[in-house]
């Protein structure tokens, strides 16, 4: 029983150690001023985990607006109201997939990616070669990562939402024979630029940071050993997906829970 | 000792969990010197190295450089001193994204304003001198072991430090790498008036450049002196570690239960 008991006690320790250690990481990482050196790091971060996420993004983005529009529209015309396809369409995505949907691909693609990337530097000691040579790896390695993903996800965001709701056009308009008219008019007017589109980026911009956030710390704090690797990754991809979808809930509670 | 001292161990205790690394060890590293840290594997020789460099935090105890306490100093001082620091890693630690021109080339891009082609002629220095000027397009992959640890030699005094820490520098070379190797440290140590601080369980080849030894075992200095004393020493423990002695006061066996009771063991005691 006492087993337990300390046993307990010493996750319980270490888990906010844990916690602890990744909040010190985030305020000495985020507020690295940019140089002009910086500003290339950042760059080139920007390349690898935003460009190189724009084909799943993409693809992703468009399957998804496809399948709402079709689901919605088996719906819809029960009730005749098929007209409001793009309507249903623009807002779910807006709102709510592509914010969700473009952060849990861009753990999956890019956090996982960064995680194993600063692992693998830590486990061959370059990290620590950089600190020897006086060079914070904080400033160089994480913060340029950190302000790429903060950045990117909210451009992905968009681009997703755009491409899916251009599927939904596909798929109802030239498909299912939906009024091109009313899709696009219903659409513009129900999609308020403040509460939803607005919301939205807000939401992504969150998600940008802690999903990078979790990528970074899980890489740099990992055991620097194959199976570290191995665990930091999968870390990443399932601490970041949870965060996502909770504060998802918590974003919408605030942002959409007094409108009805 | 009579030379003037660069770095200063001071009543240094330093512990992993439950177990003791350091209880209390005192060093003083000479400037301009090669001083070698041995002892048997196991007994943190690294840790102390990355206690000097400041990455690890001893428990109680003192690290000075130039009468700086490297545990007392904010990130940034911290940092600003590791400029006069090089470090030359088992692995050599190279950054696998940039070639051998560029990993040589990096603490003189970050510290340093030189125009590029100044950087250019330092590299190129450093890179002869290593013997690795034709090499200078390859990436680390493309390298040996001990290619890469000439080019982290190169790396480690671009920018002239006053102090280079070797970490175990010669561990797992074949014979001409590591000729190469005991030579190179000589004569770079000797050209740009280096101090050196080695740890190494490589005796013969550690002891021919060394100009000062400390053996830790323990979790304490052994012994320490010229490696003319070591070699005449008549401490048990001294001698077993110098002349490589398979047992002695260091035994050849991990602490275990008695041979025949764990053989004889019943069935279910197995542990």
């Amino acid at each position: 029983m006492t087993g337990y008991i300390s046993a307990l006690g010493r996750a319980t320790l270490d888990t906010l150690s844990s916690i602890g250690r990744a909040g010190l990481f985030l305020i000495q990482s985020i507020f690295c001023l940019p140089s002009r050196e910086g500003f290339h790091l950042w760059l080139r971060q920007m390349h690898f985990v935003g460009v190189m996420s724009v084909a799943i993004v993409l693809v992703s983005g468009l399957f998804i607006g496809m399948v709402l529009a079709l689901q919605g529209f088996t719906i819809l015309v029960g009730f005749g109201a098929d007209e409001a396809l793009g309507q249903m369409v623009a807002l779910s995505l807006v709102r709510e997939l592509a914010p969700v949907v473009a952060a849990l691909l861009f753990a999956g693609r890019a956090g996982s990616a960064l995680t194993a990337e600063i692992g693998l530097m830590k486990a061959t000691e370059q990290l620590t070669s950089m600190e020897m040579i006086g060079v914070d790896p904080l400033r160089r390695i994480v913060a340029p990562r950190l302000w790429a993903g903060f950045v990117s996800l909210p451009i992905l965001t968009v681009l997703f939402g755009v491409v899916g709701i251009w599927g939904g056009y596909l798929v109802g308009v030239d498909w299912l024979g939906v009024y091109k008219g009313s899709y696009w008019s219903n659409m513009q007017d129900s999609v308020d630029f403040v509460d939803d589109v607005l919301n939205g980026v807000i939401k992504s911009l969150v998600f940008g940071l802690v999903v990078t956030w979790i990528a970074v710390f899980q890489g740099y704090d990992l055991v620097p050993t194959s199976e570290g690797i191995s665990r930091a990754t999968t870390r990443t991809v399932v601490y970041a997906s949870l965060a996502v979808l909770g504060l998802d809930f918590v974003l919408t509670a605030l942002m959409f829970g007094d409108l009805g | 000792m009579d030379d003037p001292i660069m770095v200063e161990v001071k009543n240094l205790h330093f512990s992993r969990g439950n177990t003791d690394i350091f209880r209390g060890v005192d060093l003083q590293i000479p400037l301009g010197k090669i001083t070698a840290i041995m002892g048997p594997s196991g007994t943190g020789k690294t840790t102390l190295l990355k206690l000097i460099g400041g990455q690890l935090v001893p428990d109680r105890g003192q690290v000075l450089i130039d009468g700086q306490d490297v545990h007392q100093l904010s990130r940034r001082s911290l940092f600003t001193l590791r400029r006069r620091m090089g470090m030359l890693f088992q692995s050599g630690a190279l950054f696998s994204d940039l070639d051998v021109f560029e990993n040589v080339a990096f603490p003189l891009r970050v510290h340093t304003e030189l125009p590029n082609a100044m950087i250019r002629d330092i590299v190129l220095m450093k890179l002869q001198a290593v013997g690795l000027r034709g090499a200078r397009h390859l990436m680390p992959s493309e390298l040996s072991g001990g290619m890469a640890r000439r080019v982290a030699l190169a790396r480690a005094v671009a920018l002239d430090p006053d102090l280079v820490l070797y970490d175990e520098p010669f561990v797992g070379q074949d014979p001409i790498s590591m000729g190469v190797l005991v030579q190179l440290v000589k004569k770079v140590n000797q050209a740009l008036g280096l101090t050196a601080v080695m740890v190494s369980h490589d005796i013969k080849e550690t002891l021919s450049i060394a100009d000062y030894v400390y053996i830790i075992a323990d979790g304490q200095v052994m012994a320490h002196g010229t490696p003319q004393t070591l070699n005449v020493n008549d401490d048990a423990h001294v001698k077993q570690f110098v002349h490589g002695e398979p047992d002695g006061p260091v035994p050849f066996h991990y602490p275990a239960p008695d041979f025949f009771d764990d053989i004889l063991a019943p069935a279910g005691q197995f542990s």
